[in-house]
């Protein structure tokens, strides 16, 4: 589902920078309900209003919803054959590449956080930890690294913010650089 | 056949709704709770089943809740009980989309990028996690090359999906 979204709304149809989905992504992780759909009702609101977010919703379930109440009435005895299983196994392999082509993606989108590569790249090693290696329930890590990672936002956002300042602001940003 | 309690099953899940944060399957232990254990309408095989279903069907997993809607009573049942599921969190998006907006500059844009490595990182996982689930090193082959087509070349997804699918029901994955 997300390499299609992200592949359709930042690569097909340019309608999002990959920051831009980032950033919506992020929203729609932290609020409840499938972050997917909250993603597409958010883009979806952005272009046409309410309309627009129904819409992108229903588009979101409509078929998926159909082919899964299709499969729950004859997923029984096709299961059972074969090269159904061996398929779907297949499928499974591929959508985890497919996930893991995303990542790699929305990682370059990182490259220019406000954060800081380093704080970036620390937040994002203990959110892996803690939910690949670790499982814990992602209400708990978000709520872990959540806190400390506004708060480090809101206070690099300050800093580089201020339009009012353009003497300070490219050695800050320089400042912020990773050794090479 | 008694009457289903739609009313405390459907308000039960729209509760579930506000309380999923990190997908629908977060909710899934407490669904199990209200309809396998406290009203007794589904077996603990069915739900299981439903939720492996959606696990392997295309379309975000929350489609589990429909498939539960089906199995208490048909289509119609899927689509209450995935209305219900929807409904409130889809309502808080559509509020955020809405009223967020003036907050822009403050709260919303740091908690956007406070979030975005985390973000990353936990579209990152959920490809591990899936691909431990597959396990084995051809699987794991797939995975990879899978993983470098999707981000380095523009090849239609469908293609790769396709391919996949192809070596799996010759029995090569």
């Amino acid at each position: 589902m997300l390499p299609v979204a992200q592949r359709v709304l930042c690569e097909e149809r340019r309608w999002l920078t990959r920051e831009e989905f980032l950033g919506l992504l992020s929203l729609g992780q932290a609020l409840p309900g499938p972050n997917v759909c909250n993603l597409s009702i958010m883009v979806g609101h952005r272009f046409c209003g309410w309309r627009g977010a129904g819409a992108a919703l229903l588009g979101m379930l409509a078929v998926p919803f159909a082919v899964v109440l299709a499969l729950a009435a004859g997923f029984g005895h096709l299961s059972a054959h074969p090269a159904v299983a061996g398929a779907l196994r297949g499928l499974g392999a591929v959508s985890a590449g497919l996930v893991a082509g995303t990542a790699l993606k929305l990682a370059g989108a990182l490259r220019a956080t406000p954060l800081g590569r380093p704080a970036a790249l620390a937040l994002g090693v203990a959110a892996f930890g803690l939910v690949a290696l670790a499982r814990l329930p992602l209400p708990w890590v978000l709520l872990m690294l959540g806190p400390p990672a506004w708060w480090l936002a809101t206070r690099r956002l300050a800093v580089t913010a201020p339009p009012a300042a353009p003497a300070t602001a490219p050695a800050t940003a320089a400042a912020e650089e990773p050794p090479p | 056949m008694t009457p289903l309690p739609w009313l405390t099953v459907l308000s039960g899940v729209a509760g579930l709704s506000l309380l999923s944060v990190g997908g629908a399957l977060t909710v899934a232990p407490e669904l199990h709770r209200l309809l396998v254990g406290e009203l007794a309408l589904l077996s603990d095989a069915q739900f299981r089943a439903a939720v492996a279903l959606a696990q392997s069907a295309p379309g975000p997993n929350a489609l589990y809740t429909a498939i539960l809607g089906w199995q208490l009573a048909g289509a119609g049942g899927a689509a209450l009980v995935l209305t219900a599921f929807m409904a409130p969190s889809s309502a808080l998006a559509l509020a955020v989309a809405r009223w967020g907006g003036r907050l822009e500059g403050r709260g919303v844009r740091a908690l956007r990028t406070g979030l975005a490595p985390i973000t990353v990182a936990l579209v990152a996982s959920t490809a591990w996690l899936l691909a431990a689930r597959a396990g084995g090193p051809a699987p794991l082959a797939v995975t990879a090359a899978a993983a470098l087509l999707a981000w380095r070349t523009r090849l239609h997804l469908l293609w790769i999906l396709g391919a996949g699918a192809l070596l799996g029901s010759l029995g090569l994955v």
